[in-house]
């Protein structure tokens, strides 16, 4: 036990060091091709520009207001969309009715280039934070509502069967037995979604806003500021990793027993 | 009196060009404390029939009747046991194994003592608070007929429960079984197309024919209990085993024709 623990450790630590490894590489690539100026400073700034870019944004005060707001639109448009489709999509995989109501327009749906629609939502909804939550929305509802319900319908019918023999109605069946054997699932559904919701943002953002980190890139691609460009796009990948790390340990904290949170329990 | 009595139960799948008949008029009793095992090739329909038992499945026609009540629905008099692991993977083995009994509405203190008389049954105590998923294929069948049992069911219904198991573990489950079985006193109804642990198991045998599947004989096994492995190199055990090979040699020989 205490050896496999052990075992497991050394692998998680090979593979941080790999990581780290990838991230060096980067930065390493970067600094050579910017500092020994086989790129031009226009198209690809220096990495200690772009800390200065960064810090000249904190001294702005846009920083932080900037990632917030974007933050804000993230994760309420999403939620909306979130709030929704977890009801909808356990509906669909369990009734067939509410499968004909809804799977073909929500097929279709789908298949709508949600950034297609930036210009119809700016006219109904302005450019502020609504029109930012709608384009969230319509770019991870519909998918999400699919992902939901294939992860429902996905769980082992003998599962719902054991239960039933065990003295289980419909309803302690659902509630019991389908409800806690989706969430695995839905939780991955919900990180894969919300890095979409990012895209959407960024691009509803470089269409028409007055605030966030889709507006910075914009304005500073007006101004041919590439650093700031730069420092928009790191800070987007930064914010990435951290809500995917930070649904990885919500996997572990929700669903302990789950092949997926991984380790021994 | 027969626990189970199941008379002229047909089973049809779909319909029109893609109707499947799984089953064709079959009868069977099961006793009380009875220890019954049907053997028959893959796909003649030896699932489906135990579904229809369960309640899971509604036959076509004919009568499936328990203590002399009609089966429609499933219910926690008619436990079951599946090849596939179907414990719960965020329970426990405790709460695995209290899960029907909660339903039922059985108060904590009480679950408690049963579980823990259910959990010692199967030899899995100190395993109270694992996870499935660190147990093994084997242990997973324990709970889960640990998990039947204390629901105190009518009748045991057995889907191939050892189907998924190494041989040697298989074996060591068999032989689990029957201490439990002789132990609990209890009926079962078990399934699997393993001629060995048939005859290692029952007390009557009923051997299907291919699909459509109906019971083509019934095997009395008067090999005297109780019994461990070591019957299965006895003569008697040999003689009916072969008397049975030779039937499910037949049909699957008839079978392999028609595809
Ligand atoms: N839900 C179903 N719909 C259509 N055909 C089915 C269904 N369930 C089982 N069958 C068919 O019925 C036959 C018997 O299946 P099954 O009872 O699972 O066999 P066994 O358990 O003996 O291997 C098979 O040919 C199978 O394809
Ligand atoms: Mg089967």
């Amino acid at each position: 036990m205490l050896r496999e623990r052990a075992a497991i450790a050394k692998q998680f630590n090979k593979h941080r060091r790999l990581a780290l490894f990838s991230f060096i590489i980067i930065a390493s690539l970067w600094s050579l091709f910017s500092y020994g100026k086989l790129v031009g400073e226009l198209f690809l700034p220096t990495p200690g520009a772009v800390v200065v870019a960064i810090n000249e944004m904190y001294n702005e005060g846009i920083l932080f207001e900037y990632t917030l707001a974007s933050l804000y639109r993230v994760t309420v448009g999403w939620l909306m969309a979130v709030i929704v489709s977890i009801p909808l999509g356990i509906l669909i995989a369990t009734s067939k009715n509410a499968e004909a109501l809804f799977g073909p327009s929500i097929e279709f749906a789908r298949y709508l280039p949600v950034v297609a629609l930036v210009p119809l939502t700016v006219l109904y909804f302005g450019i502020g934070d609504m029109q930012k939550f709608v384009i969230i929305f319509l770019g991870t509802f519909f998918q999400l509502v699919l992902m939901v319900s294939d992860v429902v319908a996905n769980v082992s019918r003998d599962l719902m069967r054991a239960a039933a023999t065990l003295g289980a109605s419909k309803w302690q069946q659902y509630r019991l037995v389908l409800l806690p054997a989706s969430l695995p699932g839905i939780m991955d559904s919900l990180r894969i979604t919300i890095g979409w919701a990012w895209t959407y943002l960024v691009v509803a953002e470089l269409v028409a806003a007055n605030s966030g980190l889709g507006y910075m890139i914009l304005k500073a691609q007006r101004f041919l500021a590439t650093d700031r460009i730069f420092a928009g796009l790191i800070i987007i990948g930064i914010l990435g990793l951290l809500t995917d790390y930070f649904f990885k340990w919500m996997t572990k904290v929700v669903v302990p027993w789950s092949e997926k949170a991984g380790g021994k329990s | 009196m027969s626990r189970l009595k199941v008379s002229g139960v047909n089973k049809i799948f779909g319909n029109g060009a893609t109707k499947v008949q799984a089953l064709s008029n079959i009868n069977l009793n099961v006793a009380e404390n009875e220890l019954a095992v049907i053997v028959g090739p893959s796909g003649c329909g030896k699932s489906t029939l135990l579904n229809i038992v369960a309640g899971l499945e509604q036959a076509t026609n004919g009568l499936v009747r328990m203590n002399g009540v009609e089966i429609t629905n499933p219910g926690a008099d008619r436990g079951m046991v599946f090849q596939s692991y179907t414990l719960f993977p965020w329970l426990t083995v405790q709460k695995n194994v209290e899960f029907g009994l909660k339903i039922k509405g059985i108060s904590k203190k009480e679950r408690q003592g049963i579980s823990q008389r259910y959990i010692e049954l199967v030899g899995l105590k100190g395993f109270e608070d694992a996870l499935p998923k660190t147990l093994s294929g084997g242990m997973k069948q324990r709970v889960a007929i640990a998990r039947v049992l204390a629901n105190k069911p009518e009748m045991l219904l057995m889907d191939e429960p050892f189907g998924a198991l190494d041989a040697q573990t298989r074996v060591v489950m068999q032989e689990q079984l029957l201490r439990v079985w002789e132990k609990e006193q209890t009926t079962i109804l078990f399934i699997t197309h393993d001629i060995d642990e048939a005859v290692l198991l029952a007390d009557n045998i009923y051997v299907m024919s291919r699909r459509p599947g109906c019971i083509k004989e019934k095997i009395k096994v008067d090999i005297p209990r109780p019994r461990d492995h070591r019957v299965t190199v006895s003569p008697r055990f040999s003689e009916i085993k072969k008397e049975i090979m030779e039937m499910l040699w037949e049909e699957s020989q008839a079978a392999a024709m028609q595809r």
